[in-house]
């Protein structure tokens, strides 16, 4: 059978990269939890895909909230249910729209340069060096990087939160001639703690990764300048895939049952 | 230089570093193919031979960096083949290496490169470190002003000596050089080949380096170890190279075309 070799071939390459990863991981967390920790790479880290990510974020994020608005007020209008716009807006974004598009728009981001840097660094003996140095590139370069896209992706999200809200809440007021208070009551009224907890367990899981795709890629790249490309596209493809695919699961273990 | 050879040449102490049997490939290519090595200690060893041979996959070998199929490395009496990567750490330690291409962090401003073996290795407070990089970089010819640049920022050579700075700059046991005057003017050259050679003797270190350069060759070596498909297949006083009697190093220490060293090369 021709077909079926092709297929089984692929299933076992999947089979082992999915042992890599998963060696990968387990061997860059042992590394995030014993010491020596840097605090100062970390600190670095933080800034980059915390501060920097910001402006990308915040933009998304309010344009989504405003289109949230604009949509379901066409959408509500014809049932007269326009008193759901604040609803729908907060629970959409705390829940799905701010976690998944903070994390797409980070692993566009942070998690390229990330395997950019990582990969370049890999093709000029740059980590070669790093372990004659007698330092650990898991610890130096992959720990800092996991611990700042897991801590710093769900401050990421509340903040995006807050805009996207916002966005919601300037089209309600200025455009579909909401009263902006009674918006705002209603927004506070509806929204649950589970809601907006269930996203920022998702930023945490999409910033972990995030870091993790682009270091792993990085890290595992090969021959020169067209390996670190692809490196950089394979990172941001399997971190956005993973990311669609984590959140149904995290979805279905917060709200289904 | 020969006195030198003959009185820490001798077979009887325990080698600083012993290889037997090294085996490395790359796929269906057999780069190293049973190669046997012994370094003294405190003894300065030159490998030569030509380009793709092997030689830098051999430094590789031995830092724990590339690991080989079959055969055994010992530093210390320590076996590193397939250590643990903590043990491995451990015993790095005693290492200092000078890359090919020097391969500097392009992150980090040229001083924080020669002091991150001080800094990250041995936890010396950042003040300090930059003090002794200060230093480092003076004794490679660059002046302190070079430490605030980056890697980017600095020519072939310059990218060389710092990368020179940094093997020597926690003043380890065991010191490997990848070409350390390739692309350097012949009076910096120099200058490189006297400061190996007072890392040997002053600071007893123990060096194994790679070089095209039979000036330096000669300047630098105790004991030289010629590599040629896969194995060393000449071993001996520096002084004895000119009467080796061996046609292999007779063709490469004059860099004739024709001899038993033949290069895939066809005429155009
Ligand atoms: N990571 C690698 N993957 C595949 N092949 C490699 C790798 N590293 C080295 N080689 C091959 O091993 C052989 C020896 O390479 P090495 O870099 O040791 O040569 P060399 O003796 O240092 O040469 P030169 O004097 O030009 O630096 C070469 O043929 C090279 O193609
Ligand atoms: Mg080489």
């Amino acid at each position: 059978m021709p077909i079926l070799q092709p297929l089984g071939r692929t299933f076992l390459l999947f089979l082992e990269a999915t042992g890599r990863i998963v060696l990968f991981t387990t061997t860059a967390l042992s590394h995030c939890v014993r010491p020596p920790i840097y605090p100062r790479l970390i600190g670095r880290q933080m800034i980059e895909i915390g501060y920097y990510s910001l402006p990308v974020v915040g933009l998304t994020a309010i344009f989504t909230g405003m289109v949230l608005a604009l949509q379901s007020y066409t959408g509500f209008a014809r049932f007269s249910a326009e008193s759901a716009i604040p609803n729908v807006v907060v629970v959409s974004i705390t829940r799905e729209l701010g976690p998944v598009l903070a994390g797409l728009m980070v692993a566009g981001r942070v998690g390229a340069a990330m395997a950019a840097e990582i990969g370049t660094m890999r093709v000029t003996e740059q980590i070669d060096a790093l372990d004659t140095l007698a330092t650990n590139p898991f610890k130096y370069l992959v720990a800092p990087r996991l611990i700042a896209g897991l801590t710093m992706l769900p401050i990421l999200v509340l903040i995006a939160d807050i805009i996207g809200v916002f966005g919601g809440y300037v089209v309600s007021g200025y455009k579909l001639g909401f009263n902006p208070a009674t918006y705002l009551k209603n927004t506070l009224d509806f929204v649950e703690p589970q809601d907006v907890i269930s996203g920022l367990v998702k930023a945490g899981v999409f910033g972990f990764l995030v870091t993790l795709m682009g270091c792993y890629h990085g890290y595992n790249s090969r021959g020169g300048a067209q390996g670190v490309g692809a490196a950089t596209t394979n990172a941001v493809v399997s971190a956005s895939i993973l990311i669609l695919c984590f959140n149904y699961f995290i979805t279905e273990m917060f709200f289904a049952r | 230089m020969t006195d030198r050879s003959a009185n820490s040449g001798g077979d009887d102490t325990v080698p600083k570093i012993r290889i037997r049997g090294l085996h490395k490939s790359f796929g269906d290519k057999v780069v190293l193919d049973g190669l046997d090595l012994d370094i003294g200690a405190r003894q300065s060893v030159v490998v030569i031979g030509g380009s793709g041979s092997g030689k830098s996959v051999l430094l590789k070998c031995i830092l724990g960096l590339l690991t080989p199929e079959a055969g055994s490395i010992q530093v210390d009496g320590e076996e590193v083949v397939r250590m643990n990567s903590r043990e491995l750490e451990r015993v790095r330690r005693k290492f200092g290496m000078l890359f090919q291409n020097a391969a500097l962090f392009d992150s980090l401003p040229v001083w924080e490169n020669v002091a991150f073996g001080l800094i990250q290795g041995e936890r010396m407070e950042r003040g300090a470190a930059k003090k002794i990089a200060i230093e480092k970089l003076a004794a490679v010819g660059l002046g302190p002003e070079v430490g605030e640049l980056s890697p980017a920022e600095l020519s072939g050579g310059m990218r060389k000596r710092v990368g020179l700075a940094r093997a020597i700059a926690t003043e380890p046991e065991i010191i490997f050089f990848d070409e350390p005057t390739t692309g350097l003017d012949p009076i910096m050259g120099d200058v490189i080949n006297d400061l190996i050679v007072k890392c040997v003797r002053q600071l007893g270190a123990t060096a194994l380096s790679i070089t095209h350069d039979m000036a330096s060759v000669r300047k630098i070596a105790d004991r030289v170890s010629l590599l040629y498909d896969g194995k060393i297949i000449w071993h001996g006083p520096v002084g004895e190279i000119d009467s080796s009697g061996n046609p292999y190093v007779d063709q490469f220490i004059h860099g004739r075309a024709e001899g038993p060293i033949e290069m895939q090369v066809r005429a155009i």
